[in-house]
């Protein structure tokens, strides 16, 4: 039995905070629940997915946050709980839906997380989606710890149940991939049936309907402040003249600056989880117990600016800092110093920080950037193109996947990256505005989840352009998820179709397809030639199985290589394909048997035919 | 109680996570309270893999620059690049078995001298470890068991509010049961390998 689904209420589990949220959601009766991955949501549903094999509740994933948001909007508006989950970006795929439904509302429970991620330790941007409650007129709610997340899951679907509105759950990366120990509460078993009532009058926004309806979602959005100013989420720890407002992992450091600093009896923490609509009521009384007020919240000044404004209307003087050139930036993640750090300075208390070694002595050490796995199919496809198009003046716009690391040298193929899916829509536009040889790379589910409309825009326009479809049968990057392309039977799944990705890009009227087999790499070449010689739009269709996922699955046949005598030091194999599995010994190089799996796209690149089949490797 | 901080080190595929798992079930078993904090973005793609473990009350799962009370490498030039972490207090334990980065294969950088990465550390922390843990983990019958072999280490220093009775029991309750009597063996070769430095 999957560990989420103990029944034991009372034991306690270290948790992931993604498990934790897993759990919480289970614990509260989650009857639906969809998402498109993406880290750092991305253990949520993959452990929503496990448990729902042998729980009574319906997972999906979606082809796109925006078709996982609907799914969960109809659903919940059928009457049953619902959670979407997605990482921020994502919320940007979804908004459509997602403004509107704020009209519409919901009568089963509706929970929306966005996984933010402030550093960008796996994401394009830091956008701080706080707004998003705000832009939306919705209730947001963000934990402070691993505990407090699987908790606060139960309490949004209450909360979005009493409002009838769809409630958003902020994490940021620290909460989602941190652990803790958590307490199991009882599981409420789920209602999975739910039953459509026609209500055209509140269900169909057109601007008839809509304009009632706003007007009922801004009740509701002040009938939410007046929860958040009693809930138990928004709370004062503390007592002191000195005040400190935050949210999330904030409130942690916090704790233990004051602690540190031994401040607790001078200064006071609002604590803030509630945080949209932000409890003006509760806040304008805590400014008036304080003399000057700190504000620690990481991304955007969002409770800055609103709490300054809560001042104004009051007329009080006080001091209210927070985002400042000296105190807190609005990039990145805290840490626990810099929040001791700038509460001493802004509070005038001494604080030595911790000292730092002197580093200046110290070589510089090789990065060490994340790498395409030994015997993946993308560093073939990437060589087989750039051998193709030698000679052009190319463009190569890519997408979001691990072949984005395709960019690093020494393959250097990425030029332009935006977004889920632009690498198609991009590339009409280097078409229209460039005489460059336009050449795209998109994986089989960011095509499914955004670059299909790319390539009918292309087609439709007639653009000049080659779009590689990087088909590696799984969603790799964020942990070999299913997507619509994937034989889900090689996972033991049944009920489910599979879509082509050829029988799709064919039905699109695309002029010239071409499909390969990128480890047979002479004769890719070739195909790849003909295919960018092509005016107008043209297709290829890399197929070759994710590796890594070859090996989960057990269908992954090593056959290790070596080089041989015949080396004459050419190296053409480490310096155009760079593959982990090459390692350089005394300016020779070498193989590394137990990295590599057999691949031979360097066996066929190498001048000599010196690279072979280790023979009675075991 | 007091707070300890620890910070563990290693490539995607060493086993970090693991070895952090084991650390946090122990805690739990041991009623101690913890938190930790991990980067796995892209592990499973050779890069970097960092854990923060916080032992103690506190609130913080995340460990500053200066910190860290041990930090544990897995890889010898993960360890010196880590060094921000560590204060002239520090016990630092490594694995000296490089896994040099591609990189390095490919003429973007220079793989630190052993000798000269040993001394630098030394002068800048308190205590430095440093041993061959992928031989020990050869000798344990598990050339991944690297991870459980520090974990060894590590508890033999003392400085974790562990014992290494409750790692081998989180070992033998949360661990897969085919690796159970490797992983034990790899902790107390871990173990002694630690008292003899």
């Amino acid at each position: 039995m999957h560990k989420l689904l103990t029944n034991q209420p009372g034991e306690k589990m270290l948790l992931l905070g993604n498990e934790a949220i897993a759990r919480g959601a289970f614990e509260a009766g989650v009857a639906v629940a969809s998402t498109y991955p993406g880290t750092p949501s991305s253990e949520i549903s993959l452990n929503l997915f496990q448990m729902s094999h042998e729980s009574d509740f319906y997972f999906e994933y979606s082809t796109n946050e925006k078709v996982s948001l609907e799914v969960a909007a109809a659903a919940a508006n059928s009457g049953v709980r619902s959670f979407c989950m997605m990482k921020h970006v994502g919320m940007n795929v979804a908004a459509d839906a997602f403004m509107t439904l704020a009209y519409l509302g919901v009568k089963g429970g509706m929970v929306i997380l966005s996984a933010d991620d402030p550093f960008m330790f796996s994401s394009q941007n830091e956008q701080d989606n706080r707004y998003y409650g705000k832009f939306a007129g919705l209730p947001l709610v963000e934990p402070s710890s691993v505990a407090e997340a699987k908790e606060m899951v139960k309490y949004a679907f209450e909360l979005s149940e009493k409002l009838q509105e769809p409630v958003i759950f902020r994490t940021t990366t620290r909460i989602n991939h941190s652990n803790g120990i958590v307490e199991l509460g009882p599981i409420t078993p789920p209602q999975t049936q739910g039953y459509f009532k026609k209500d055209p009058m509140n269900l169909v926004p057109v601007p008839a309907v809509a304009r009632n309806l706003h007007v009922k979602l801004l009740k509701n959005l002040k009938l939410a402040e007046e929860i958040a100013a009693q809930s138990e989420y928004n709370f004062i720890d503390g007592d002191g003249e000195l005040g400190i407002i935050c949210n999330g992992v904030s409130y942690g450091y916090a704790k233990d600056a004051l602690k540190e600093l031994k401040l607790e009896n001078k200064a006071k923490i609002l604590r803030i989880g509630f945080s949209n609509p932000l409890p003006a009521s509760l806040i304008k009384d805590f400014l008036k117990g304080c003399t000057k007020v700190l504000i620690i919240e990481e991304g955007e000044p969002f409770m800055e600016e609103a709490v300054k404004s809560f001042a104004f209307e009051e007329k009080l003087g006080l001091t209210i800092k927070g985002k400042d050139e000296t105190l807190f930036s609005r990039l990145y993640e805290f840490d626990p110093v810099m929040v001791t750090k700038n509460i001493a300075s802004f509070l005038d208390v001494a604080y030595t920080p911790p000292e730092v070694p002197d580093l200046s002595d110290v070589p510089e050490i090789p990065q060490r950037p994340p790498n395409l796995c030994a015997g993946c199919s993308h560093r073939a496809t990437f060589y087989i193109v750039k051998q193709a198009a030698k000679g052009m003046d190319t463009i190569y716009p890519t997408d979001i996947g691990c072949y984005t690391l395709g960019f690093l040298p020494p393959l250097s193929m990425g030029d332009f990256l935006v977004c889920m899916g632009a690498s198609a829509g991009a590339s009409c536009g280097f078409s229209a505005a460039t005489d460059q040889k336009v050449i795209a790379f998109i994986g089989d589910s960011t095509f499914f989840h955004s670059g299909i409309a790319g390539l009918v825009n292309a087609v439709f326009n007639n653009h000049n352009l080659t779009l590689v479809i990087l088909d590696n049968g799984t969603t790799a990057m964020t942990g070999h998820q299913p997507n619509p392309g994937v034989e889900m039977e090689k996972l033991g799944l049944e009920g489910y179709n599979r879509i082509s990705i050829k029988a799709v890009v064919e039905a699109l009227g695309v002029p010239k397809i071409t499909v390969i087999k990128p480890f047979k790499v002479r004769k890719s070449i070739k195909a790849v030639k003909e295919a960018l010689d092509f005016k107008g739009v043209s297709v290829i269709i890399s197929e070759e199985i994710c590796t890594l996922y070859a090996k989960g699955l057990k269908t992954l046949k090593v056959r290790p290589f070596h080089i041989t005598d015949k080396c004459k030091n050419h190296k053409n194999c480490i310096n155009e394909l760079a593959c982990p599995a090459f390692i350089l010994e005394n300016d020779r190089v070498r193989i590394d048997p137990d990295l590599c799996v057999g691949c031979a796209v360097c066996a066929q690149i190498c001048p000599e035919n010196a690279i072979l089949p280790l023979k009675n490797h075991e | 109680m007091d707070v300890t901080r620890l910070i563990i080190v290693a490539v995607g595929g060493q086993g970090n996570l693991l070895s952090s798992r084991v650390l946090g079930e122990a805690a739990l078993l041991a009623g101690i309270p913890v938190r930790m904090s991990e980067i796995h973005g892209m592990a499973q793609r050779g890069g970097v893999v960092e854990s923060a473990i916080v032992f103690g009350d506190a609130e913080s799962s995340i460990i500053s620059d200066g910190c860290a009370d041990v930090l544990v490498g897995f890889e010898p030039s993960e360890t010196l690049r880590a060094v921000n972490k560590c204060s002239k207090d520090t016990v630092v334990i490594t694995n000296m078995t490089p896994l040099p980065p591609f990189t390095v294969a490919i003429g973007r950088g220079v793989y630190p001298d052993l000798d000269q990465l040993q001394t630098l550390v030394k002068q800048k922390t308190a205590r430095l470890i440093a041993f061959d843990a992928a031989a020990l983990a050869k000798e344990a019958g598990n050339v991944l068991s690297v991870n459980m072999v520090l974990l060894g280490a590590l508890i033999q220093t003392g400085i974790l509010p562990l014992t290494a009775e409750q790692i081998k029991e989180a070992i033998r309750t949360k661990t897969k049961k085919a690796f159970v009597e490797t992983n034990i063996k790899a902790v107390d070769l871990g173990i002694a390998a630690a008292a003899q430095s």
